[in-house]
């Protein structure tokens, strides 16, 4: 167990409600958030804003945003969030329980950081660097610059990627060096808190050579009624030889809409696992872009989602094979009651040259109501020979020999239900081996299913 | 059976039972009194599996007639889940593959069922139990962290259902073709499995094609089922002579007597 005491000294003092009001996001950059980062990034995020005004609000005419409801994206009534007080921190430092044993962990709500436990000593001493995003912008300005958001969001979201590089203040900043293994996971919490709150959690990941390194980030609402609006970005660098685990709990309460945008690039033999679970949001989409650059490199692409009410769930993907002998697979499924909906819109893409592929992309939604939709799109865009590609969609409903084994064990159907839906996705989520993780999210998923036979 | 007092009897009255159009069942009635092993044999087609499900509350089955009383209680409206909880069992010929959900968290629902509202299944007594019955089937601990059934050999699936049966304690037991898919090693261990919850407080019907199940089951009653129903009841000498005689001259007693008076 680790158990280093927080260091407060970059901790931003809670500030009076009165330091500044809340404009509405769509207004235009809060100069007062802004203040404190560098002027070259400030007029990046100019640059940005101009950008997110100029470019089109998304169409379900676009073939990236095909069945999505894009009337769901009206960003008119969130607003740039305010200082919490000390005890809206307190509050939600108390809530925020997760893994028992971890490398360190950073806790923001509202974009502010409330809580930051460092590495251990001999991490730190071994370079790894676990830094708040506004002291590594200044601090490791060189490694910050080549990778910040150096991939284009090219799934759809441009338009979101552009809002969230003109607004995003705050963040995490893992980098691991050659060689070095981060055995237990570093740990980061999202919050969203005030009413019609916003925020831009990002996330910049870099894994250099031959190193290790697990990230869990929770994303959360402080009150399950206040609307929300969460706009991040995780990227994913992925260095040569490196194995790199990231996942994703996404349990924001059910008025929020949240998307949030991915890149992976995985070099030469290294080897990224994402693991997305997503169980909250009104709409909630996602879009991964997952590249492999280096001979030899692979990607597991994972996503589970629990959706019920009118939730909504719209996932794209893009495989890029860019090098040889690279292998990428893809597993989402999605279990879906009342009139809840997915999408699902992905794409193998194999480059000319890289040759020996092997990709594979399974998307399996189970519907549990006559009203659930579940939509799939997968696609394969093949330039090079040699390859192995595979790709399914497919949708169902629970079996009923299943339900009746079940059943004749004095299982009440109630109960019988949600053991066959957790099995539908342990599938998923038992690819990562890491049982405390897997653990927690089971007891997420199971915990989303009590919410609905209480109601 | 006269003599076997209504309240600690498995019993079946004149019971029909159709799928589709198809009359599968065509006025069977049986009892099994708890303390005894009955044995229904019979040709394929005859009918045994449906009624293994029938008692179980299969949905996909329709009851035109007769009664199914356990304990005296009739169960015929009630769904299998409720059947199960009063104390009965039925071990598949083809057990489902749950994959996602393993032994430990299924068995761990199932004890959990039985329990009074409010109370909490305690997980240390649990699995010293769950171990317990798997050395008794010889099954390795492993097994708990397993998918349930997926990718399971046949005597596996086998064990497993036996395993579930010792777990669940029932009053009656229905064991539907146990033996199918067995090599001998296998077939002792689930025979010995089955023999261990023999008892004054649980009546077991093993239903099978061939005899050999019943050379490490003996049951006290064997009866031979053809197209829907009874035609001859005996002690375990008869599992003998059908194996030795096969079940052709039962065959013909169908044909002659296709539709007997059942009024």
């Amino acid at each position: 167990m680790t158990n280093h005491t927080a260091v407060l000294d970059e901790v931003m003092e809670p500030g009076t409600p009165q330091e500044y009001s809340e404009p509405a996001i769509l207004s235009g950059p809060s100069e007062a958030r802004a203040a404190g980062l560098p002027a070259w990034f400030r007029e990046q995020q100019s640059a940005a804003w101009a950008k997110f005004e100029s470019l089109p609000f998304p169409n379900r005419k676009d073939q990236p945003w095909r069945f999505s409801n894009v009337n769901a994206l009206d960003l008119s009534p969130f607003v740039h969030s305010t200082r919490l007080s000390e005890k809206e921190r307190e509050e939600i430092l108390d809530l925020s329980t997760g893994l028992k044993e971890v490398a360190g962990r950073l806790i923001f709500a509202d974009d502010q950081l409330l809580r930051r436990d460092p590495l251990p000593e001999k991490l730190l001493k071994s370079g790894v660097i676990l830094k708040p995003l506004e002291r590594a912008i200044i601090e490791h300005e060189d490694l910050f610059r080549r990778h910040f958001m150096a991939q284009p969001a090219a799934l759809g979201s441009a338009k979101f990627a552009a809002l969230h590089e003109a607004f995003v203040t705050s963040g995490t900043f893992v980098y691991v060096p050659r060689g070095v293994e981060v055995e237990l996971p570093i740990e980061i919490f999202h919050w969203l808190h005030g009413e019609n709150a916003s925020v831009f959690p990002h996330t910049l990941l870099i894994a250099d050579e031959l190193s290790k390194v697990t990230v869990l980030e929770h994303f959360r609402s402080a009150h399950p009624n206040r609307a929300g609006f969460a706009c991040g970005v995780n990227d994913l660098v992925v260095g040569r030889g490196a194995k790199v685990n990231y996942i994703c709990a996404q349990n924001w309460n059910e008025k929020t809409l949240a998307i949030q945008i991915n890149a992976t690039t995985a070099a030469r033999e290294s080897s990224a696992l994402s693991l997305n679970v997503h169980l909250g949001g009104n709409y909630s989409r996602f879009e991964s872009l997952s590249r492999l650059i280096g001979e030899g490199a692979r990607s597991d692409l994972l996503a589970v989602s629990v959706a019920h009410g009118a939730q909504e769930f719209d996932a794209r993907t893009l495989q890029d094979h860019a090098s040889p002998h690279t292998t990428s697979d893809l597993l989402y499924k999605n279990a879906l009651t009342d009139s809840a909906k997915s999408t699902f819109g992905g794409l193998i893409r194999v480059e000319p040259h890289a040759h020996f592929t092997d990709a594979y992309q399974t998307v399996r939604n189970l519907l549990l109501s006559d009203d659930a939709e579940a939509n799939s799109m997968p696609g394969l865009e093949i330039l090079a020979d040699n390859v192995k590609c595979s790709h399914g969609a497919t949708s169902g409903q629970l079996s009923e020999d299943e339900m009746f084994y079940l059943l004749s064990r004095g299982i009440p159907a109630a109960i019988a239900k949600q053991l066959l839906v957790a099995g539908f996705l342990n599938e998923v989520v038992d690819r990562l081996s890491h049982p405390a993780i897997t653990d927690l999210i089971h007891g997420l998923i199971e915990a989303k299913f009590q919410l609905r036979s209480r109601e | 059976m006269f003599c076997v007092p209504q309240m600690s009897q498995l019993s079946i009255t004149n019971l029909r039972v159709s799928i589709g159009e198809q009359e599968i069942i065509r006025g069977l009635s049986l009892a099994i009194p708890k303390g005894e092993v009955h044995a229904i044999m019979g040709p394929n087609g005859s009918g045994k599996s449906t009624l293994a499900k029938v008692l179980a509350g299969h949905p996909d089955y329709k009851v035109t007639s007769g009664e199914i009383l356990m304990d005296g209680e009739n169960i015929m409206e009630l769904a299998p889940d409720e059947r199960a909880r009063k104390g009965l069992f039925l071990a598949f010929q083809y057990p489902s593959e749950i994959p996602g959900v393993t032994i430990a968290n299924f068995l761990r629902a199932a004890v959990q069922a039985r329990m009074p509202e409010g109370e909490e299944l305690e997980a240390t007594d649990y699995y010293a139990r769950l171990y317990e019955k798997m050395d008794l089937l010889e099954m390795d601990r492993s097994f708990t962290s397993r998918s349930v059934n997926e990718g399971f050999s046949g005597g596996e699936k086998k064990r497993n259902e036996i395993l579930q049966l010792a777990m669940l304690e029932p009053k009656y037991a229905v064991l539907d073709e146990t033996d199918s898919g067995l090599d001998i090693d296998a077939l002792k261990v689930v025979a010995h499995g089955v023999n261990v919850m023999r008892g004054p407080g649980r009546g077991i019907l093993v239903i099978t094609h061939y005899q050999r199940l019943l050379d490490y089951i003996i049951p006290d009653h064997v009866h031979v089922m053809v197209q829907g129903r009874i035609v001859r009841s005996g002690g375990k000498e008869l599992a003998l002579e059908l194996e030795e005689k096969g079940y052709e001259s039962y065959e013909e007693v169908k044909t002659t007597a296709r539709e007997p008076a059942l009024a």
